[in-house]
């Protein structure tokens, strides 16, 4: 039976309700322009349903049962509470409804700025068609406008598929009990999120890294209370060893020295990245220029087809929520005629792993080999009272600057709720702060912002409390 | 150590290029600041250029004989400091290059990426190459706009970036005066008021005035604008210059006021130039006339009605002194005081501003030493008093303190011939140069 398909015409069609798709959507709802966004699974996309939002409710669940287990021991702020029980189905039930919320909330937000919504998958006809099937009812989009927001997938390795006993951070954040031996595959931000907080919750953890250090994109300095905390979780780290594959419940690897080992596990998580989706929505009907696997665009997220733009993880690293949420934005304006292109300094990056690690701008390497005669100092929790009283004095704040104008090109932080600090450090470095105007401004006392200060007078060469 | 690149200043209006005569400097030497590096010609001239910097030649643009065009390196040079070149930039060979970089300016290196999804502005200088720091590291942050390297990000709040955007203005273009160069809202402002113009001249406490303000050309300005635009339209003037001893007559001039009679004016030179205009009247009287050019007649007049042009606070203004033929020089002089006296308070009857056959204009102390006298339209002459300096003149043994004044005078030559001119001014000069001939009739 051939069913006759509904005609729909509009300004701007957003392809993807992921984080950069809705903002997209919003924002041109917000300009008044005729909008209309399709999405296949779900509203929110990855980061609302199956990524940055579920899994800081796991971190923090596991983070919260950690606790209750130091002070079921000899806690030294003289706390004492019994043995603690985690039903890990409750807390996934939990965590459930704040998706749910949230993404209920994205509905509501483009129905309220007169988004039509369909949902279904799309496809590409040409540059300004596209079919929609498999949702409510299917039809045809034509738009002036066309934003791909189609995001990205775990990268999944060929000798060891997703099924059974081997998973992704999606079905991680769904199991029904925190497995007894986990092995994590990959060393990224995503594994060690996940395998501490499943380490904290009484898993056996392993976890394989073909590189010679965990969190390789971040350097030494930031990684190592990680590490610390890694091996006092009695997490197993083998770096350097690559996975070979599995059967049933035993990971088989190469180690470091190239010996053949097997590791039991209940669950393998493999974390070995996430590829965009560039597949599966018809871009061979497109004449779309590539940048390797992601979509190419100029500083204006359009790619090399007219009225054609792209936003978010199909365009590209990093990979972050803010980065698609910001492109969006700006993509909207730009359709309804605004001037606007790329100009943002610095775009944070933040592990939420135990400790905490943040990124703003460039690390001192990076920025040595950007060409810049650099400054930098550590300011370390050690000496910063909040810290103190918090039980958490693992870390630090590191500022990186320009030697001859004192221009923040980057900070860094690791340590307990550093990713809080990220707003701080985003905004003086979107705004061309100087060491000198870190160091100038009142911080509140005691916080461990604080050390924000101190690190910036530090490279001044005149820090106070250290 | 640093270099700094001399390139072929504009040697003139509107000359693109010019042929290199003279190196002054080999490679290698050292030069001082001012010291000429290369003679160039063009068209008009030869022009020398000077170093504006002290530093040792590394670098010649090119061989004697060779056509440089306008702003293409001339010379480098090794000074001490950071230069102006950015390491990298500068080619490493220099003679066989030489007329290839003649011609064009130093190639640019290319961008190190066009990426922009870094999380951070890369600078485009090659990763493994040092940045040259133009600004001292000590600590203290300029205050005046900083400049920016090529291809480096302008740094300014997002609000100014998007208030940039909505204004369309690049902010690349914008001096940035905050820290670090940053681009402040108010450094916005002032890009936007300068009508995008380069406020180079900001943070210097120098600011462009761009205002424009509008004045109606009324009342006796607007006269003077006629008499003038009539005069233009109409007269072709001839003007002619010549020196007059004044020594003789300034004696006599001191002499006379010195002994003057109870109740006469002082003597100012001015009744002695209008006798001595009467005086060469009366054997030029075609000068002292009215032309009537739509007529096709000259009005010579019997008699010598001098108009005296005067600054007033209202204007210029041109009382006439009447029948300068029938006065003598105390009689002269005690109406040039009343005329000039009534035209600065405004009482001047319409009679006393009309009327005149011919004019004098001076300017006193502001005379100057030549000027061109726009002739009082519709007369045919007008005699310009320029200002009285004691200068060296030669007596054909020594030199000797002269008192010299000229006399700038104009003459429609439609009527009046340059040789008559010649003979009306020559005749002027040796009365005053011999003022008793002014007072002996002939």
């Amino acid at each position: 039976m051939v069913r006759q398909m509904q005609d729909i015409s509009c300004k701007v069609l957003v392809i993807g309700a992921g984080p950069g798709g809705y903002i997209a959507a919003i924002r041109a709802g917000q300009l008044g322009l005729d909008c209309v966004i399709v999405e296949g699974a779900y509203y929110g996309g990855t980061c609302l349903n199956v990524g940055c939002i579920p899994s800081k409710a796991i971190i923090h669940a596991a983070d919260e049962f950690e606790k209750a287990m130091h002070f079921a021991g000899d806690s030294a702020i003289g706390v004492k509470a019994g043995k603690p029980e985690i039903d890990f189905s409750k807390t996934v039930a939990w965590k459930d409804g704040i998706v749910k919320r949230l993404t209920g909330g994205v509905s509501g937000l483009l129905k309220k700025n007169k988004v039509r919504a369909i949902t279904g998958w799309a496809t590409f006809v040409d540059g300004k068609t596209v079919d929609v099937k498999g949702g409510d009812e299917d039809c045809r989009i034509r738009a002036e406008n066309i934003i791909i927001a189609t995001g990205s997938a775990p990268v999944e390795l060929p000798f060891l598929p997703f099924g059974g006993n081997v998973i992704s951070s999606t079905e991680a954040l769904d199991l029904p009990a925190p497995p007894k031996k986990l092995a994590v595959i990959g060393a990224g931000y995503i594994g060690l999120e996940l395998g501490i907080a499943f380490a904290k919750m009484g898993s056996k953890v392993t976890v394989v890294e073909a590189l010679d250090k965990i969190l390789p994109l971040y350097d030494n300095e930031l990684t190592r209370p990680v590490e610390k905390k890694l091996k006092s979780l009695g997490v197993d780290v083998r770096l350097g060893a690559r996975a070979k594959g599995a059967s049933d419940k035993d990971l088989e690897i190469e180690t470091a020295d190239g010996k053949a080992e097997t590791i039991k596990a209940d669950k393998i998580l493999v974390t070995v990245g996430r590829a965009p989706k560039t597949e599966g929505w018809g871009r061979e009907n497109l004449v779309l220029d590539m940048d390797g696997r992601f979509i190419k665009i100029d500083d204006k997220c359009e790619t090399s087809m007219r009225g054609v733009y792209a936003i978010g993880d199909v365009t590209g690293e990093p990979m972050l929520a803010h980065r698609a949420m910001a492109q969006g934005e700006m993509v909207a304006e730009i359709i309804a005629g605004q001037n606007r292109n790329w100009d943002k300094r610095a775009i944070p990056a933040v592990c939420f792993t135990d400790p905490e690690v943040v990124s703003v701008g460039l690390a001192p390497e990076e920025a040595r080999s950007s060409g810049y005669d650099v400054k930098t100092q550590v300011f370390p929790f050690s000496a910063n009272g909040r810290a103190m009283s918090m039980e958490a004095e693992d870390g630090f704040i590191r500022i990186v600057a320009r030697a001859d104008n004192h221009l923040v090109l980057g900070v860094q932080a690791a340590g307990r709720g550093v990713s809080e600090l990220s707003t701080a450090f985003g905004l003086a470095i979107e705004m061309g702060a100087t060491l000198e105007d870190i160091a100038g401004t009142i911080h509140a006392h005691p916080t461990l912002g604080e050390s924000f200060q101190e690190a910036a007078l530090r490279t001044l060469g005149h820090a106070l409390h250290i | 150590m640093g270099e700094h690149v001399i390139k072929l200043p504009d040697v003139g209006e509107g000359v693109a290029e010019a042929e290199l005569v003279e190196w002054m400097i080999d490679i290698g030497a050292n030069v001082r600041e001012d010291q000429v590096l290369a003679a160039v010609m063009t068209d008009k001239a030869t022009v020398e250029i000077p170093s504006p910097v002290e530093g040792k030649v590394i670098w010649q643009g090119g061989k004697v004989g060779e056509i440089l065009s306008v702003g293409s390196p001339l010379i480098r040079l090794e000074v001490d400091g950071p230069g102006n070149v950015k390491p990298g930039e500068a080619p490493e060979t220099a003679k066989d290059e030489a007329p290839e970089a003649a011609k064009s300016p130093a190639p640019k290196e290319t961008k190190a990426t066009p990426a922009e999804e870094k999380p951070a502005p890369k600078p485009a200088v090659q990763a493994d190459k040092p940045k040259t720091n133009d600004r001292k590291t000590n600590g203290a942050l300029p205050l005046a706009a900083v400049p920016r390297d090529e291809g480096e990000k302008p740094l300014a709040s997002p609000a100014v970036r998007k208030r940039a955007a909505d204004a369309g203005v690049d902010l690349r273009r914008v001096p940035g005066t905050g820290p670090a160069g940053r681009i402040s809202h108010e450094d916005l402002d002032a890009f936007i008021a300068s009508d995008g113009e380069d406020s180079l001249a900001r943070g210097r406490g120098l600011a462009r005035n761009t205002a424009v303000t509008e004045v109606p050309v009324i009342g006796l300005r607007r006269k003077i604008a006629q008499q003038m635009e009539a005069a233009n339209a109409r007269i072709v003037p001839i003007t002619y210059v010549d020196e007059v001893d004044m020594t003789a007559l300034e004696d006599l001039r001191k002499q006379l006021n010195e002994t003057r009679a109870e109740g006469r004016p002082k003597l100012t030179i001015l009744p002695f130039l209008m006798r001595a205009m009467v005086k060469a009247i009366s054997e030029q009287p075609h000068l002292n006339a009215i032309y009537d050019d739509e007529a096709g007649v000259v009005h010579q007049h019997g008699g010598v009605h001098i108009g005296v042009a005067a600054q007033t606070p209202n204007g210029l203004m041109v009382p006439v002194v009447r029948h300068a033929e029938a006065r003598d020089i105390w009689d002269c002089a005690e109406e040039v005081g009343r005329l000039s006296g009534a035209a600065r308070d405004g009482k001047c009857s319409r009679d006393e501003l009309s009327g005149s056959t011919i004019t004098i204009t001076s300017l006193g102390a502001l005379g100057g030493i030549v000027t061109t006298p726009v002739i009082n339209h519709p007369e045919v002459a007008i005699v310009g008093v320029n200002k009285m300096q004691t200068l060296p003149r030669w007596n054909g043994s020594e030199f000797l303190p002269r008192k010299i004044m000229n006399l700038s005078s104009s003459f429609d030559h439609r009527v009046i011939d340059g040789w008559d001119a010649a003979v009306f001014v020559q005749r002027i000069k040796t009365l005053l140069e011999n003022p008793a001939m002014i007072f002996i009739e002939a």
